[in-house]
């Protein structure tokens, strides 16, 4: 079986009943994707599937073999944040992070389906996503910032490599 | 664990000639892929339909046909009381990957009911192509029902109705099942379907609140005679006993306002 992982084909050779979780994450070292409930219960395991958010752990490969996969590792890079990445950075959405992946995920989609900053739509569209921090204000928050446009590409306070962070950090040792 | 043998059927007659009973049959793999990854399911032998061509909506006049394997997503758009029952299930990732087909066949669940369809296909008075013993049948889905683990459901067909409602309890999560739905439809010719989900076994028709359905508060009456509820985790018998005179009620008053 083959998948396009990032844009990268890559071939395995596993069990067609086995989940593209799994696949990702053991066989691949691709390991954004989390193994949460593994029961499509929590969302953390959430990639995009030829563009549209699906659990990874209830898809058996063999169902998707030939698809187009994407995976946070493919939205940005730490220099380079893709849009809905500074959006929760800059709102402070992200916690203990563990959800964080299936977030961004399916907020991507629902950007690119033409998403509205309408808190009650983007509420329906991470439904089936748990934040365990509760962090869920923040989280709205950004994916409605970056709906609106107020989030430049790359975000511009990231400190590069050798550059102070121009922003003190509250807590932070001196 | 030995890994099943996986049937992976490329057209539908192939499903159909590859289908025995006891083969454990997977549409989306929204309900049987995480009992594999738990153990709780170890079956010797699966099908996989997701390349079988049995997806897509048709319509030929006010006659809708449905594959068995078209995602609930799709289903959204449709008339009520089976649009809004749709877009009721689950999440948005799980309604773009479980199938009707999923939907209507799914065993009963551990802690509860499950099968959302299977109440707004029975108010729109659907019936169900499938195979196994004896062949090929079609049949009203309240005959399919009861057999539906030993047989491959192939599609599902219906009459657009005049009107329909659909009046769910709330869930307190997208990922909690429904404990307990009214779905109802008034056909071309008048004749007013109701039907309850969230019941043990399957969705079941309410026969006395049909014979009633004129008068709302006489038909919410007479439904508790038509269903035997159960205690499960989502909600006890005394509550859903409690309820479907208030579901009923809602479901007949909307389908007045709607025609």
């Amino acid at each position: 079986m083959k998948l396009t992982i990032n844009g990268v084909e890559r071939s395995f050779d596993t069990p067609p009943l086995t989940t593209l979780l799994h696949v990702l994450r053991e066989e691949l070292g691709i390991t954004s994707p989390k193994a949460g409930c593994q029961q499509g219960g929590c969302g953390s395991c959430t990639i995009l599937v030829d563009g549209a958010p699906r659990r990874a752990c209830l898809l058996p490969v063999a169902a998707i073999d030939g698809a187009e996969i994407t995976t946070l590792e493919g939205l940005g890079t730490p220099e380079a944040l893709s849009p809905l990445q500074t959006a929760f950075h800059e709102h402070y959405a992200a916690q203990c992070g563990f959800c964080t992946s299936g977030m961004v995920l399916a907020a991507h989609g629902y950007l690119e389906a033409g998403g509205t900053p309408e808190r009650e739509s983007i509420q329906e569209a991470l439904a089936g996503h748990v934040c365990r921090c509760t962090g869920y204000v923040k989280i709205i928050n950004a994916v409605a910032a970056a709906a609106g446009g107020e989030i430049e590409a790359t975000q511009r306070w990231l400190p590069q490599p050798g550059e102070e962070a121009p922003v003190g950090i509250p807590g932070a040792p001196a | 664990m030995t890994a099943p043998d996986v049937l992976q059927p490329s057209s539908p007659e192939e499903a159909v000639s590859l289908f025995e009973a006891g083969v454990t049959v997977i549409g989306g793999g929204t309900i049987v892929v995480p009992e594999l990854t738990s153990g709780r399911l170890r079956p010797e032998k699966a099908m996989l339909l997701t390349g079988a061509g049995l997806a897509g909506i048709t319509r030929d006049g006010t006659r809708i046909t449905i594959g068995a394997t078209t995602p609930v997503s799709e289903l959204v758009s449709l008339p009520a009381p089976v649009g809004p029952c749709a877009a009721n299930v689950a999440d948005m990732e799980i309604r773009a990957q479980g199938t009707l087909g999923g939907n209507l066949c799914a065993g009963e669940g551990i802690e509860a009911p499950r099968g959302d369809l299977q109440g707004a296909m029975l108010a729109v008075g659907a019936t169900v192509r499938s195979v196994g013993a004896g062949g090929e049948t079609t049949e009203p889905l309240e005959d399919f029902l009861p057999n539906r683990k030993d047989r491959l459901l192939l599609d599902v067909s219906f009459e657009e109705p005049a009107a329909g409602a659909y009046a769910p309890l709330i869930r307190p999560h997208a990922h909690d099942y429904t404990a307990l739905a009214v779905s109802a439809a008034r056909a071309a010719d008048g004749t007013v379907r109701l039907a309850v989900s969230g019941v043990a076994g399957h969705a079941v028709r309410l026969p006395s609140a049909e014979a009633k359905a004129s008068d709302a508060e006489a038909a919410s009456d007479a439904a508790a005679t038509d269903v035997t509820f159960a205690d499960d985790a989502l909600a006890s018998a005394w509550y859903r006993n409690r309820t479907l005179p208030v579901l009923v009620r809602r479901a007949l008053t909307q389908l007045q306002e709607d025609s």
